[in-house]
């Protein structure tokens, strides 16, 4: 190069003279306030006096902490006072146009979620056991974080994935026939992986190909495999129970000497392979995403497609690839269902976790790593009404059971701030 | 490199956009191609980059036949190209953007962003300019933007470079720079070809100049030809480049704007504390590059903004706080910047568009139902009035070239009792013959005594316009001054300098 004729002057940087309002945001306090109210409300007018029993340890650690037992009307009205503290702060933290920061409503759940627990097993005579609420939420997680992983990829490319719920059940439909013909969890799970590829084709040749409005495409997927896996049921494994749909499940596979350490072993290291699994692809996903060049493309065509085109890359193929990835581990989810926690096919038993996988995905921000955490509150918030009917809870059953669905409404009413999707996402790519 | 098109046609159904256009561009040549809007001259660039298949014709670089199935073969035979609507991913850092579709990695696919960040920093330094790899592109000002695009197709070794376009975002400053830019890269043997309908830049900087009109090429001009002439082959008549006015007739009322604060959905304050008045009878002049608070500024005017503080009164009426429905009631004529998300409905007919505001009473609603002979008597006589060229008044406003649906657009809104017109962007994508019809239409209302606000990003506009130019940078008002003030002063007021003696206060 030559020597340069002109040296331009720099342009004057962005940062001086914008001058920025910030906005009071009312969503918390009033979100945090309403939680509280229902709350108080429950102790005030179905006190239940006596002590609950939380055990935190199991007979395989290697040393034991003894159960806590504690007053259950002054542990829910402890969780109500620091309730009523961070409500408080979140108010005058919306008058002072801040944001209410996350460890706060982290705070306030744990406390109010305490004294909850407290208030529901106050006078049981079982323990309630905290191991088992969260060892057992991971375990019920698996499914929805790997549906939500599925959402993550294909909407980072920009394909809208409504058919999580239906890559789930096609996997927990494939992998209960084959695991159960060949006596093998492994087949299964392979089977599994490719239905849930095969129903993301589907959803690729019509979303990505034939440009169908994505949404409806994944709709009726969901309708579809339904209709479909609930025929077959009837049809061909209810008759043939013992060939068709009675399989051989993954073991747990205790990590030796992890699986002991007081509760962080059992919850974490006395898992099946799938929920392992879990935690390897999540980390996988997420440098596959912001490390590799696959990833550096996939959001790309997510965000704007035609700067993709223009310089080269093939914003259909690699949407392609994507979905079918997503496909593939959405399926693998579904195997959990019939190679993990049951041995045997049941209609619609995905019951809605795709859709919770779907809010997961928002709620994670269309991030792996966050998807996964918000996965494993909602495993979380399932789990949860399992354990209290285990003690008895004075709280009908029927009722318990909304629970995932009004911390998955929550999540996605944005209370814990906004959620950006892909610019691009939904949006089908046509070359002119 | 030499860049030869020969012979190339492109049809988009019955239209032929490109017409057997022959083109030589030599290494080391700035290569102007002159065209109004819709002349061809991007498509052309797209054909030549891989984004359309021409019918007919060839593409040779030196002296080859080339054939380029996507934009990815065109780069890797050396055609860079320097986008009108940046390719850019607003949220990828400057290093990602620039290695995107070349990557280079550590092996197993992952990336080397250390040698990205490395090659536009070399890159930037070899052109005198700093640019931060790891800023995110939406954060930086678009002349940095366009920077990024210029490195962006210079790591790939481009040794034909297409800018499209490219002055349209930036201020005077920033398109001395870019020229500078562009005077360096040929020098250093690149060919480039500029695409651009401003006679001023072509001269400045061309060294050879192709006009096409009506996708074909017209004829070449060499860099010393004058305006008029440039103007006149360009359009294909003689073209009048000035806006004949009389000294404004000032009038009692008027449009006062005090303190008027505009804040976005982020709380960004786009609009900081602007006061202003427009008496009847003048015409003011919002200048300033685009995204500096003008769109916030006129929105605010007829109530489509939500976060709005400050005062506007017109004939003593205060605005602020209003509904769009009594704000176009009040005498409010409005031509917003981009016609077809705000100004029509594209898929409706143009007498459905003609009544859009117009749609809650009689005359062309009674008991809850269309007028429709009233409807279309309406229409037709504004068809008329705006000469509007159209087979007829029920075919889709989407249909008609940008002129005519900018005229739809007007006659709409200068067919109710106006007190104040605001046009944004009036002539933007609009071709010359309308331009004139629009620009003396605008004359008209303020000789009937209206206080007409006018937004624009070109300073020619601006000039030939206005009476008083007010200019906005960063949502604040930099000064106002009268149109007669020198362009350089004009043009420092775009970056934010404000005038030293010049003018009022703002």
């Amino acid at each position: 190069m030559s020597a340069p004729v002109t040296r331009p002057a720099p342009v004057p940087a962005q940062e001086t003279g914008a001058r920025t309002i910030d906005k009071v945001s009312w969503k918390s306090p009033i979100a945090l306030g309403a939680v509280l109210v229902l709350y108080v409300l429950l102790m005030a007018l179905a006190p239940h006096e006596g002590s609950a029993r939380f055990a935190l340890s199991t007979s395989r650690d290697f040393f034991q902490i003894p159960v806590f037992v504690v007053p259950a009307m002054t542990t829910a009205w402890l969780g109500a006072g620091v309730g009523l503290l961070v409500t408080g702060a979140a108010v005058l933290a919306a008058r002072a146009r801040r944001r209410v920061p996350l460890w706060w409503i982290s705070v306030y759940a744990v406390f109010l979620l305490t004294g909850f627990l407290a208030w529901a097993a106050a006078g049981s005579p079982r323990d309630l056991s905290v191991v088992g609420l969260l060892s057992g939420a991971v375990v019920l997680a698996v499914p929805i974080v790997y549906g939500s992983l599925s959402g993550v990829i294909g909407e980072r490319a920009g394909v809208i994935n409504i058919a999580i719920e239906a890559q789930l059940l096609a996997g927990a439909f494939s992998a209960a026939v084959v695991a159960s013909l060949t006596d093998s969890p492994w087949a299964g799970l392979l089977a599994a992986m490719v239905a849930g590829m095969l129903v993301a084709l589907v959803l690729g040749i019509f979303a990505i190909t034939y440009r169908v409005v994505q949404i409806i495409v994944g709709v009726v997927l969901n309708v579809l495999v339904i209709g479909l896996t609930s025929f077959f049921y009837s049809q061909v494994l209810v008759p043939n129970t013992e060939m068709l749909n009675a399989t051989t499940r993954f073991p747990r596979l205790p990590i030796p000497f992890l699986d002991r350490i007081p509760v962080v072993g059992p919850v974490l290291f006395n898992q099946t392979i799938l929920a392992y699994l879990m935690f390897v692809i999540v980390g996988v996903v997420w440098f596959a995403l912001y490390r590799t060049r696959w990833g550096l493309r996939v959001r790309a065509v997510g965000e704007h497609p035609k700067a993709a085109d223009t310089v080269g890359i093939n914003v259909l193929a690699t949407r392609y690839r994507a979905v079918l990835i997503g496909g593939t581990l959405a399926g693998m989810g579904g195997a959990f269902y019939t190679v993990v926690s049951i041995n045997q096919f049941g209609r619609e038993m995905t019951a809605g976790a795709g859709f919770i996988a779907l809010a997961a995905m928002i709620f994670g921000k269309w991030d792996p790593v966050r998807a996964a955490l918000a996965g494993l509150l909602f495993g979380f918030a399932t789990n949860l009404q399992n354990v209290l009917s285990v003690v008895g809870s004075p709280v009908p059953s029927q009722f318990m059971l909304m629970l995932p669905y009004v911390v998955t409404l929550f999540a996605v009413a944005g209370l814990v701030g906004r959620s950006q999707p892909p610019a691009a996402n939904g949006q089908a790519y046509v070359k002119e | 490199m030499k860049l030869e098109l020969r012979g190339i046609t492109k049809r988009f159904g019955a239209l032929v956009a490109n017409d057997h256009i022959d083109l030589v561009v030599e290494p080391g040549e700035i290569h102007c191609l002159l065209g109004e809007n819709g002349a061809g001259k991007s498509t052309l660039m797209n054909v030549l980059y891989g984004l359309y298949d021409a019918d007919e014709g060839q593409i040779l670089l030196d002296d080859e036949v080339q054939s380029f199935d996507g934009p990815g073969d065109a780069m890797a035979a050396g055609i860079g190209m320097v986008h009108q609507h940046f390719m850019l991913v607003p949220v990828f850092s400057v290093a990602e953007n620039v290695m995107l579709g070349h990557e280079s990695t550590r092996g197993a696919g992952v990336l080397d962003l250390a040698g990205a960040r490395r090659t536009v920093r070399e890159t930037a330094d070899r052109f005198g300019f700093h640019v931060d790899p790891d800023a995110l592109v939406e954060d930086l000002p678009v002349g940095v933007q366009q920077r990024v695009e210029i490195i962006k197709a210079l790591s790939r070794d481009a040794q034909v470079l297409v800018f499209d376009e490219p002055t349209a975002v930036l201020t005077p400053q920033e398109t001395d720079e870019l020229m500078a830019i562009m005077r360096q890269l040929r020098d250093d043997g690149a060919a480039i070809v500029f695409i651009t309908h401003k006679l001023r830049e072509v001269r400045a900087v061309a060294d050879r100049i192709t006009v096409v009109r009506h996708g074909k090429v017209v004829g070449e001009a060499a860099p010393t030809a004058t305006d008029a002439e440039l103007a006149s082959l360009m359009v294909g008549r003689a073209v009048e480049l000035t806006v004949h006015k009389e000294a404004p007739q000032h009038r009692d009322n008027a449009l006062e704007v005090a303190g008027l604060t505009v804040a976005n959905a982020d709380g960004q304050v786009v609009v900081d504390d602007i006061s202003f008045t427009v008496r009847g009878g003048e015409v003011l002049v919002v200048a300033g590059v685009q995204g500096n608070g003008q769109t916030e500024l006129t929105e605010a005017l007829l109530g489509l903004q939500e976060d709005v503080a400050g005062s506007v009164r017109l004939d003593d009426r205060e605005l602020v706080g209003r509904s769009v429905r009594q704000i176009l009631s009040a005498g409010v004529g409005f031509v917003p910047e981009d016609r077809n998300t705000d100004g029509l409905v594209g898929e409706f007919s143009i007498a459905e568009n003609l009544i859009l505001d117009r749609t809650d009473g009689p005359p062309f609603v009674r008991a809850g139902s269309l007028q429709l002979a009233r409807r279309d008597e309406f229409a037709q006589e504004k068809v008329d009035e705006f000469d509007v060229r159209t087979q007829g008044i029920g075919l889709p406003v989407g249909g008609l070239s940008g002129g005519n649906q900018q005229k739809v657009v007007l006659a709409r809104e200068m067919s109710r009792d106006l007190r104040l017109l605001v046009a944004a962007q009036p002539t933007r994508g609009v071709d010359v013959g309308s331009i004139e019809f629009i620009h003396q239409r605008i004359i008209e209302t303020r000789d009937q005594g209206l206080p007409v606000i006018v937004v624009s990003t070109e300073l020619d506009e601006a000039v030939a316009l206005g009476d008083r130019i007010m200019v906005m940078y960063r949502g604040k008002v930099v000064g106002i001054v009268p149109a007669t003030t020198p362009r350089d002063v004009l043009g420092l007021m775009m970056a934010g300098v404000a005038p030293e003696s010049e003018g009022e206060a703002a």
